[in-house]
């Protein structure tokens, strides 16, 4: 198999090389575009925004105990809690989002009910914590809080309707199973000094992204002139924090985890980046396809752009963080801010070869219902954010 | 002895197989070792998530990346 993959890679590198018309102006400026957009990532997202990420990514893999956050799935637990659980627990589950698809069937046969297993089935992806990341950096905050809202609400309503439709017979057989979250590795720390030692993180994440922002409001200003006082502060406390309370182990294990995020992430993203802006130029510039097709499709608000942009979101493929250079091309090239959300609402959480996983585990008919239920809250909730936004 | 890493393919998977082949060279145990990658077989060994590690049938770890002394003492427990 894999040699036959070699031969496809070599033919399709050959045919593009021969085919495609270098010398023709448009495509030698969508070259362009795609590169100065890769610098523009290199200077502006990569140390300050997509490194920190990196190292909190890492941190969750390695920290926070999958069995203390998975006992809240079972049918028998508080309703509230498990649906809030599952809702976020995408951040805490599934920082590898290869994580997501297993840790759902796990959940799903070991028990869970059908509501809180399809919660978080959708929210995994969905609110990873290095998308919601790299999308506010990047796309704006405005973007990212409802990318991440979006998705918490979302997954709590897919999550209620799945159990509406699918619940009682499901149920019925699990009450004679029981839930098993598997065994919780002991803590080694209290969960107050874990919790701390991620606000260090996460604020110095954010406050040297602080932008300069609008400035006639005193407080963010204020805020934005002493941010590197403020970072290095928190950065002294992070590393007491881990002088302290973290083994040598630990901490290897925690730099070895966040290096096989970035080995397994950051080529993708380049790549991704690469392919964006070759495709629909830097924003402000052209690329390869023309913004008048962009505006056309999935401009505005309309019903149709953001349904169009929901569809394509689900069947397409995203490799992690890829949505945002995508993301960021299409804006620049026209589409609105509505059809924008539904495509990252949709995008992420499903793809055709992720469709048929499910399929294999749920079964065609819940499958079948689950996607139609993202399409449709994603083309709604873009129609209701475009609306605010405008 | 049997050894089955259970994973979709995620670098994670692959650095637990990476572990578990160092710990028996170290061991000077002979396994054979197989990687299980169709979700439909992960979910027969009811494992929460992936990576998972079974000896001999019996699930050792899921869900994390276990260090190397963890592998070498399951190793051990199943010699």
């Amino acid at each position: 198999m894999k040699e036959k993959k070699i031969l496809l890679i070599l033919i399709a590198v050959f045919l593009a090389a021969y085919f495609i018309p270098f010398s023709k102006a448009g495509v030698q400026n969508a070259l362009m575009e795609a590169f100065l957009l890769l610098q523009e990532y290199a200077r502006q997202h990569v140390i300050f925004c997509l490194v920190p990420a990196f190292f909190i990514a890492g941190a969750i893999s390695v920290f926070v105990s999958q069995a203390s956050v998975m006992k809240y799935f079972g049918p028998k637990a508080n309703k509230f809690l498990s649906y809030s659980v599952a809702s976020i627990s995408g951040t805490i589950l599934a920082v590898c989002s290869c994580t997501v698809l297993p840790l759902f069937a796990g959940i799903y046969t070991r028990g869970a009910g059908i509501g809180p297993a399809t919660a978080f089935l959708y929210s995994g992806p969905a609110i990873n914590v290095l998308a919601i990341i790299m999308t506010a950096k990047v796309l704006g905050y405005k973007l990212g809080l409802a990318r991440a809202l979006g998705a918490i609400a979302f997954s709590v309503i897919i999550g209620l309707i799945m159990n509406a439709i699918f619940g009682r017979k499901r149920n019925k057989e699990l009450e004679e199973n029981g839930f098993d979250a598997g065994t919780t590795v002991p803590e080694t720390r209290p969960l107050w000094k874990t919790a701390l030692y991620f606000a260090a993180m996460v604020g110095i994440l954010v406050i040297i992204n602080w932008s300069k922002g609008d400035p006639s409001i005193t407080a963010w200003s204020f805020i934005y002139r002493i941010k590197w006082y403020i970072g290095g502060a928190l950065g002294l406390a992070l590393a007491w924090m881990l002088v302290k309370w973290f083994t040598k182990t630990e901490l290897k294990e925690w730099t070895f985890s966040t290096w096989i995020f970035a080995k397994q992430i950051f080529p993708l993203l380049l790549g991704g980046v690469l392919v964006s802006g070759f495709l629909l130029g830097r924003p402000g510039h052209e690329g390869i396809i023309p913004s008048r097709w962009i505006a056309g499709l999935v401009g505005g608000n309309s019903l149709w752009a953001n349904l169009f942009s929901s569809v394509s979101g689900a069947f397409m493929y995203f490799a992690t963080l890829t949505e945002v250079p995508i993301l960021q091309g299409l804006l620049g090239s026209g589409m609105g801010q509505g059809p924008a959300l539904a495509l990252l609402l949709a995008g992420p959480a499903l793809s055709l070869p992720s469709m048929l996983v499910i399929g294999k585990i749920m079964g065609t008919r819940k499958t079948l219902v689950y996607i139609l239920l993202v399409v449709i809250m994603a083309t709604l909730t873009g129609l209701i954010y475009g609306a605010i936004v405008q | 002895m049997e050894i089955r890493i259970l994973g979709p393919g995620c670098p994670r998977c692959g650095e637990v197989e990476k572990r578990t082949m160092n710990a028996l060279i170290e061991l000077n145990v002979a396994a054979d070792i197989q990687k299980v990658s169709d979700i439909k077989k992960i979910m027969e060994y009811k494992i929460m998530a992936t990576p998972g590690l079974a000896i001999n049938e019996k699930v050792k770890c899921s869900g994390r990346i276990p260090s190397p002394e963890e592998i070498k003492k399951w190793i051990r427990e199943e010699l």
